[in-house]
């Protein structure tokens, strides 16, 4: 009554693309890339998520107050990570000076 | 239409937003959720940069049949959460029922699927400690302590989530819910596909990324 609803036909959709996402994830897992195998499994990890927050959770039909409070919880998750990363990845240049 | 008195609570004006505040408080709890999975995602970032081929080496010991297969049942499992709310939205008690059930089921065929994986895991030594698998770098057993320590703090959350939309799904069957008043089934979905957020990274990061480098 007072919610968006989405049709059952998205929600299969979003579930075959997540499907088909694992299976590509999987694929590309079988080969030895390099560092583009972190690159290609966190880009895919990623795309699912959003599939997952967007449709599942409904935040694609939301208000923008519901997207800055979902928002907050990864800008504080990326200042972590790239506070301490700042730190680890650049000890070694200050060893070389 | 009495239900709707007992259904908003006195201090919102109206179901909508009712609704709204039950959302945003659940998605706070969900970020306070993402810091405490974030810390151990920190813990395996800074770890395998500083033991890149001992985590690289440890980590072609997990089963990628076993974690495969709980992706695929985890994202099933978050299409039929997905099919519950919308039975609730359509007013369809019966469906709803049926639909928390089976996620409820798909939770349980994920823990044992992962109890069963665990059981090879311990067999071939890979619980850190004086027993830990002799042919592996030393630092791999820190890989193996952030294995147990992400998946297990991640079965606990499905486990939770079990019990959550049982609870959800018996009040469904005692018709608490319609498509005026559902939040509860949609607060608990919410739970319930950020558990799978979680096990959507911890899949490649354990099982991925190392297997053939």
């Amino acid at each position: 009554m007072n919610s968006h609803i989405v049709p059952r036909k998205i929600y299969v959709l979003i579930w075959a693309s997540l499907m088909l996402l694992l299976l590509l994830t999987w694929g590309v897992a079988q080969f030895n890339l390099g560092e583009l195998n972190v690159i290609a499994a966190l880009t895919i990890a990623v795309t699912k998520m959003l599939l997952v927050i967007l449709y599942f959770m409904h935040i694609r039909y939301s208000p923008r107050r519901t997207w800055i409070f979902v928002a907050a919880g990864f800008i504080w998750l990326l200042i972590m990570i790239d506070l301490v990363l700042g730190d680890y990845l650049t000890r070694e240049m200050v060893r070389s000076l | 239409m009495p239900e709707v008195h007992t259904a908003i609570a006195e201090q919102f004006e109206d179901m909508p937003q009712q609704k709204s505040a039950a959302t945003l408080g659940m998605w706070t709890f969900l970020a306070t959720e993402i810091l405490f999975f974030g810390g151990m995602f920190m813990s395996y970032i800074t770890y395998r940069h500083a033991y890149p081929e001992a985590f690289a080496e440890a980590s072609r010991h997990t089963i990628v049949l076993f974690g495969t297969i709980n992706t695929a049942i985890l994202l099933t499992s978050s299409l039929t959460m997905a099919f519950a709310v919308h039975a609730a939205q359509v007013n369809k008690t019966k469906s709803l029922v049926r639909f928390l059930l089976l996620t409820v089921f798909l939770g349980c065929c994920f823990l044992v699927v992962k109890g069963f994986e665990y059981h090879d895991d311990i067999t071939e030594n890979l619980w850190p400690g004086p027993h830990f698998k002799k042919s592996l770098l030393p630092q791999a057993q820190i890989f193996w302590f952030l294995y147990w320590a992400m998946t297990g703090l991640h079965a606990i959350h499905v486990t939770v989530g079990i019990v959550l939309l049982a609870i959800i799904a018996r009040m469904a069957a005692r018709l608490k819910f319609s498509d005026f008043y559902h939040t509860p089934v949609e607060i608990s979905g919410l739970y319930w596909h950020f558990v799978d957020i979680v096990w959507i990274f911890l899949y490649p990061l354990l099982y991925l990324i190392n297997r053939y480098s």
